[in-house]
């Protein structure tokens, strides 16, 4: 704003605030067809899923069959699988990443902690169709001969928790799709959990440890609680990631529309059944019924999205006012 | 004394276990790289790069036509998306506008967070459906769509890291704004901008989703207006075909794109990324 403020008063020839009001009417275009290429996303699902939304109503959501032949869709098995593989990832990921993130802010020296970093970040980079290739020739075979199997004589044996392993062991499913996304989402958990430890003041450290505290007390009790906004933020960030993936989770998930309780069995989710039928999709109502589970896809992401950013800007500003 | 044991125990084996978390994570990447090298480099060879895929059941063959179709589907985005991305950033960081500026701001990072696959859908609406039929250029709409949230972030968060000063004094000397911007803002913050452009197109290259549907794939040379091959998408429809010839040619496909987007992300990582550069340090 102070720039803004002293720009007009300082020069004002003829020539120059033209080009000024040109320039900054040039920007102002290209912001704006950010926000319309927004709308146009948003009408366009709407407007492309209407004639599934119109002929199968709210009974869409709770439907269980899918089949495109016999114009059958409910969209329970994909948003069941959806929701259960990104469970999955979070519950190994956050752990993981939460491990990862105080090791790098908390216990590593600057410089080590800066080239692991880096290395994390390149793991962000990878594209998904490399994990899906990857986990289809790799993690499928270990979950179907080792994994699978031994879940299945241990826990599997437990009463009531044993359901979730059961069933013959296809080494493609929920638990298989789960493990993918919670590698993939493990790079956004660390980043932002990092970031948010190490806007922690010193001074909250150098407290608790002159009290006593040992280094794992202090960060715990102390430095955690103090950055728990942002790690949340990173957990809502990494889920929305995990509710949108679509190549990765397409390769391993199994492709059967319907809802098991059991993790070892195969599924489907929102963005696979879109990937594997879209191109194919056939008829008015079949096209429509994608594109509407397509919308189910973006307002979950978009609510989730918006939680970890509202999480992540909290903390922030927070760290910086009390420091 | 039994209680500083096992507060000294709880201490050391939880910070060991951070420890082992951070291993674990940093060895996939190694992991990852290992296993596209054991698998990819056997099957690479220079018909990968000239040759066109053969049909089903016979052996041999390449992805020239993935290769080329990759490079022109990305080049024709990047160059639909960096500017339109380029341009609204400087919009953001120096024309604040403050309640507009921050909407546009919550609209790109809204954009960011969109599943690829959506983005398919968009770019399928807007080119595949009109044109009636699926094409090189559907795939660039869609990913110019994502690249430009990218890269308007970028260019902001680098161009609000340019001291105030730079600009004010190239104000006070009589430049006007757009001169100032042009000759001092974004020069200054060109370094990061540039890197914020490498890594975006670096990540739509990797994208496959939302090919899926836009570009589709084409067993012969394609023009863009024509379905056309791409690297990911044929990643994808090898490394799920049940011919174990195809699926090595999978790898090697692999190896190629990660090989391909590793070296942008450390080249623009490691030699661009000193941020700011200013005049005098």
């Amino acid at each position: 704003m102070a720039s803004q403020a002293v720009a007009p008063a300082v020069v004002r020839t003829r020539s120059s605030g033209t080009g000024d009001s040109v320039a900054r009417f040039v920007a102002l275009f290209f912001a704006t067809l950010l926000v319309a290429i927004a709308v146009l996303l948003v009408d366009q699902l709407f407007v492309r899923s209407a004639p599934a939304r119109e002929s199968l109503g709210w009974g869409f959501l709770r439907g269980t069959a899918w089949n495109p032949v016999t114009d059958q869709f409910g969209a329970l098995p994909f948003i069941y699988g959806t929701v259960v593989t990104s469970l999955i990832g979070m519950l190994i990921s956050v752990p993981m990443g939460l491990g990862a993130a105080i090791f790098l802010s908390e216990l590593a020296p600057a410089k080590i902690s800066n080239a692991l970093t880096f290395v994390i970040e390149l793991l962000a980079a990878i594209p998904s169709v490399i994990y899906g290739l990857l986990a289809i020739f790799t993690l499928v075979p270990l979950m179907r001969t080792y994994i699978e199997p031994f879940l299945k004589h241990s826990i599997g044996q437990v009463p009531y928790i044993g359901d979730l392993f059961s069933g013959p062991a296809y080494g493609v499913g929920y638990l298989t799709a789960g493990m993918v996304l919670a590698i993939m989402t493990i790079p956004f958990v660390i980043s932002v959990s990092r970031e948010s430890l190490m806007a922690v003041p010193r001074e909250q450290r150098e407290a608790a440890l002159a009290l006593g505290a040992t280094r794992w007390e202090t960060t715990w009790q102390i430095v955690v609680p103090y950055a728990k906004l942002g790690i949340l933020g990173s957990v809502f960030l990494g889920l929305a990631r995990a509710l949108g993936e679509t190549m990765a989770v397409t390769m391993v998930i199994g492709n059967a529309p319907a809802v098991h309780t059991s993790l070892l069995a195969p599924g489907y989710t929102i963005a696979a059944v879109i990937a594997n039928e879209f191109a194919e999709a056939g008829g008015k109502i079949h096209p429509a019924a994608l594109i509407e589970l397509g919308l189910i896809l973006f307002f979950l992401t978009i609510v989730i999205n918006g939680m970890a950013r509202l999480m992540i800007v909290a903390t922030t500003s927070k760290g910086s006012k009390r420091a | 004394m039994n209680l500083r044991t096992w507060r000294l125990l709880v201490n050391a084996t939880m910070l060991t276990l951070t420890g082992v978390c951070t291993v674990i994570t940093v060895s996939v990447l190694f992991v990852i790289l290992g296993l596209l090298l054991y698998h990819g480099a056997s099957s690479l060879s220079i018909h990968f790069f000239t040759q066109l895929p053969k049909p089903t059941g016979e052996t041999g063959g390449g992805m020239a036509n993935a290769i080329v179709g990759s490079a022109q589907i990305v080049g024709i985005a990047a160059l639909i998306g960096i500017p339109i991305g380029f341009i609204a950033g400087i919009y953001l960081s120096e024309y604040e506008d403050k309640r507009f500026a921050s909407f546009v701001r919550y609209v790109a990072d809204l954009l960011n967070g969109v599943p690829s696959i959506i983005i398919g859908i968009l770019a399928w609406a807007l080119v595949v459906l009109p044109f009636h039929h699926f094409s090189g250029i559907a795939g660039s709409v869609a990913l110019s769509v994502m690249l430009i949230p990218i890269v308007t972030r970028q260019t902001e968060q680098f161009l609000r890291e340019v001291p105030l000063a730079l600009r004010e004094g190239a104000l006070a000397l009589g430049a006007s704004k757009w001169k100032m911007i042009a000759t001092v803002a974004v020069p200054a913050g060109s370094k990061g901008i540039l890197t914020g452009m490498i890594l975006g197109v670096a990540r739509i290259a990797g994208e496959s989703a939302p090919l899926l549907f836009t570009a589709l794939g084409n067993q012969y040379w394609g023009g863009l207006t024509e379905p056309t091959s791409s690297l990911p998408v044929m990643i994808y429809q090898r490394a799920t075909s049940p011919y174990e010839d195809w699926n090595q040619q999978a790898w090697a496909a692999g190896l190629v794109l990660i090989a391909m987007v590793l070296t942008a992300n450390i080249l623009a990582r490691m030699v661009l990324a000193k941020g700011v550069s200013l005049p005098r340090g």
